[in-house]
């Protein structure tokens, strides 16, 4: 197996991953960066972000409104530390991306602009038109290219971390155009590889959001943090499931369901009137509208379709000029995957998975428990998106922790004894590719990749979606185990060592099974309802034995063990979360 | 819910085992809002799990799953099945080698990408603290078009130049220059200009416009060139009559 030596090692070349590498190159040229990633970097999913990036710039707005916003927001569950550093470090690192090309959308005097996001006090959202992500990857890879340090890796995919002695040396990838397994030795490994959204059939999340990350550092012994808080946004297209931006609510869209009724005044965000309100309504947060429209269908409001209920999202006021400037993309997808134009018709939408506020548990630094080891971005959970993301910080987040943990895994390299020598480094290397080359070679086996994932996919919908119960969690709890013990038996029909997306298809869907297990297992030992995790059984909050962060800690053989660490309270106690006419 | 079957004729290539592309042909139950990619999708679960192609976010986005439908560049998630007819030819690319199926080797783009330099060369750096650049609407107008490129490769794959010759720098890398060439924040220009203005440059380009008709994005490469091209012409003149004023 051939060995590459590197300073730091970076896993994924989303917003995050990008970010980090070029901190890494700006803290020391001299410093070689490996920056690895399964798909070229402008295919990450970075790129499918659309409303925008949060940060306070306007004399409108405080650094303490975006603080408790933020805070309100998750329920509570946020680390009030993490959350202080996060919003101040934010216009800091918009601007910074400003500086090196990002098309933010002007006002008219040329200076950036804002717009409205759900459970935001001011408006207070960057944005570049509805393709934020899409300009802020492009961006930030265009950006990279400047910096001879960082040596990109495209096409291949990381299988394991190489941890001896609480450390981390480096990971094992294949390089996908040859099925061959490299070693990437460094000093310091930073993962960054995004959510896992892909465990659920209906998702926003493109194909390749398969936790990998997550997994691969769950196995190596880090736990996996809150992990039971997956958001569902609520507006997706039925049947894509592809995302139609809170922007658009934002820029003054509304939900009604099948009786033009806007609903969401029912369910403690009203009064409807006056229009466009911020906290209010449509602008309210994603966990409270995708729990209303729940509610709307169990109560027979919503509108059948092929692809299951919808209610409509009408931006038929806003006029055609300012969808056309605000809101293209939106404007497109609406007309080419269901055929509406939303100048003339309202939008059928529905709510789809969308972010894993849960992740790799690191602290403030993006540092892990095991050293040489950080994370940042959706892989990672700090936690500044507690029980439910805001909108529009999770662009942010990846910029801000993606530069802190580039920061922090250049110091550690540069330091003296990061290149400790480590018995049982190259057997661990040895044993990864061990591990790809029996499930490669493996014959006889009984399951096939799509079938397993199919059930997967069935047995978390089924068990883990916007309401859960004991009696569900329970059943999806087996069903996963089950599934695990199914996953010894996968067998590739693929035998070819190019381009093999079946063993491709087949690692990730390993990732996604030990996510998914982590997932139902945390969601089954909550029981309370808090933010976007929603128990029918325990439907208060219960900070009494549940302000905590709940802690999966991987078994290879039995469900995880659940354990719980603090939550960081600073300056905001916790309280009732209010919205709508209450809150002002 | 099926509402139509068609044929799906499938280039495939292992190198390990081929020695020449065949196709391979497959029978899918279709729905009618279907895009192609979906059919592909149905195919590699439930029909054949050997089939390597690229996509992942399925709204037209990523630029991963560019491929030549019935002779035509196109990304497969944003074709739609009714708008073929019962047989639809899928084939990797043309102007790239193959990888294997429907992947095409795409290092001669990436390189290509990088050389133009597409990343803002500032006049002097700004600190962070002294805040944003200031950029009206116009100004943003200028260049916006060009900042839409999502990488998918369909316009060198319609491009006769590049088919003829892969030195030519080719359409999205030339748009992406003339991107940051128009940007108020940057004066790479002449910076860009030994790759941009050479003979593989812009020069190259024979003004077919094929790649404006492809792009999924109306990024109009065409018109990125044909610009640079008039921008180019006038240094190469006022290098003459005003040598001191080289920028």
């Amino acid at each position: 197996m051939e060995t590459i030596n590197t300073d730091v090692a970076i896993i994924g070349a989303g917003g995050a991953g990008l970010r980090a590498a070029i901190a890494v190159a700006e803290a020391d040229p001299s410093l070689k960066v490996a920056l690895i990633s399964k798909v070229y970097p402008m295919r990450s999913h970075t790129v499918a972000a659309e409303g925008g990036a949060a940060g306070v710039i306007k004399d409108n707005d405080s650094f303490d409104n975006h603080f408790h916003d933020t805070v309100a927001g998750g329920d509570w569950l946020c680390d009030q530390d993490a959350v202080d550093l996060f919003i101040r470090e934010a216009p800091r690192e918009l601007t910074r991306i400003e500086h090196w090309g990002c098309p933010w959308s002007r006002e008219a005097d040329g200076h950036v602009a804002v717009r409205p996001f759900g459970g935001m006090k001011i408006e207070r959202t960057w944005y570049a038109a509805d393709k934020t992500g899409f300009h802020l990857l492009h961006t930030l890879f265009q950006t990279s290219l400047k910096y001879a340090s960082i040596e990109r890796y495209d096409e291949y995919y990381s299988t394991d971390l190489m941890v001896t002695d609480g450390r981390c040396h480096g990971v094992a990838a294949i390089e996908i155009r040859s099925g061959q397994v490299r070693f990437f030795r460094a000093k310091a490994v930073i993962i960054a590889t995004g959510g896992a959204g892909r465990v659920f059939p209906f998702t926003t999340n493109g194909a390749i959001k398969t936790g990998d990350g997550m997994a691969m550092a769950y196995r190596a012994g880090v736990p996996l943090k809150d992990m039971e808080f997956v958001q569902y946004h609520p507006t997706g297209l039925p049947g894509t499931g592809i995302l139609i931006t809170e922007g658009s609510r934002g820029e003054g869209g509304i939900l009604v369901n099948r009786d033009g009724y806007r609903y969401l005044q029912d369910y403690a965000l009203g009064p409807p009137d006056p229009w466009p309100r911020k906290k209010a309504m449509e602008l309210g947060p994603r966990d409270r509208l995708s729990q209303a429209f729940w509610h709307e269908q169990q109560k027979g409001r919503t509108i059948s379709t092929d692809y299951g209920d919808v209610v409509h999202l009408d931006l038929r006021h806003l006029g055609e000029a300012k969808i056309d400037e605000r809101l293209p993309m939106v404007r497109e997808l609406s007309r080419s995957y269901v055929g509406v134009d939303p100048v003339h018709e309202p939008i059928p939408v529905r709510p789809v998975v969308h972010y894993t506020m849960g992740g790799i548990d690191t602290d403030i630094d993006a540092a892990t428990c095991v050293d040489g080891l950080f994370a940042a971005g959706e892989c990672a959970c700090v936690s500044i998106n507690g029980a439910n993301r805001l909108g529009s910080n999770s662009l942010t987040e990846l910029l801000v922790f993606g530069a802190r943990a580039g920061q922090a895994a250049a110091e550690l390299a540069l330091g003296g004894n990061a290149d400790a020598a480590s018995n049982g480094i190259q057997s661990a290397a040895d044993s990864a590719e061990g591990r790809v080359l029996e499930l490669f070679r493996r014959n006889g086996g009984t399951e096939s990749v799509a079938g397993l994932r199919r059930d997967m996919n069935d047995a978390m919908e089924a068990g883990a979606g916007i309401y859960r119960d004991e009696a569900m969690l329970r059943t999806c709890c087996a069903r996963i185990q089950e599934i695990r013990e199914r996953y010894r038996n996968v067998v590739l029909a693929d035998k070819s060592n190019v381009f093999n997306t079946d063993l491709i298809e087949a690692l990730e869907l390993g990732s996604m099974i030990e996510v998914a297990s982590a997932m139902a297992c945390s969601a089954l030992q909550r029981r309370e309802s808090r933010g976007s995790h929603q128990r029918l059984d325990y439907p208060d909050r219960d900070d009494t034995d549940y302000l905590r962060h709940s802690l999966a800690t991987y078994s290879a053989t039995d469900l995880p063990a659940i354990d719980y660490s603090d939550v960081t309270i600073t300056r905001s106690q916790p309280a009732a979360r209010v919205y709508g006419g209450a809150s002002e | 819910m099926s509402d139509r079957t068609i044929e799906l004729e499938i280039l495939r290539y292992d190198p390990e085992q081929d020695d020449a592309p065949h196709f391979q042909t497959y029978t899918v139950p279709c729905q009618e809002d279907w895009v192609v990619l979906d059919a592909i999708n149905f195919v590699k679960e439930n029909l054949d799990r050997t089939l390597s192609y690229r996509w992942s976010c399925h709204m037209a986005v990523c630029g991963s799953c560019g491929m030549a439908l019935n002779g035509e560049p196109a990304l497969a998630c944003h074709a739609f099945v009714r708008d073929y007819p019962e047989r639809i030819r899928i084939e990797p690319l043309q102007n790239f080698p193959i990888e294997r199926d429907l992947v095409v080797v795409m290092d001669d783009f990436m390189e290509k990408l990088a050389a133009v330099r597409p990343y803002v060369i500032a006049a002097e750096e700004k600190d962070v603290e002294d805040g944003e650049h200031l950029q009206t609407p116009a100004e943003l107008a200028r260049y916006k078009q060009y900042t839409a490129c999502i990488n998918c490769l369909l316009c060198y794959s319609a491009c006769p130049q590049y088919g003829l010759n892969d030195s030519f720098i080719g359409p999205a890398a030339l748009a992406l220059a003339h991107r940051y060439n128009l940007d108020s924040r940057d004066v790479g220009r002449s910076a860009r200009e030994d790759v941009v203005a050479s003979n593989p440059g812009i020069w190259e380009c024979s003004f077919v416009g094929a790649c404006s008709e492809v792009c999924p994005k109306s990024v109009d490469p065409a018109a990125a060139i044909q610009q640079t091209k008039i921008a180019s012409s006038g240094d190469y003149f006022m290098k003459f009559l005003m040598p001191w004023k080289r920028k």
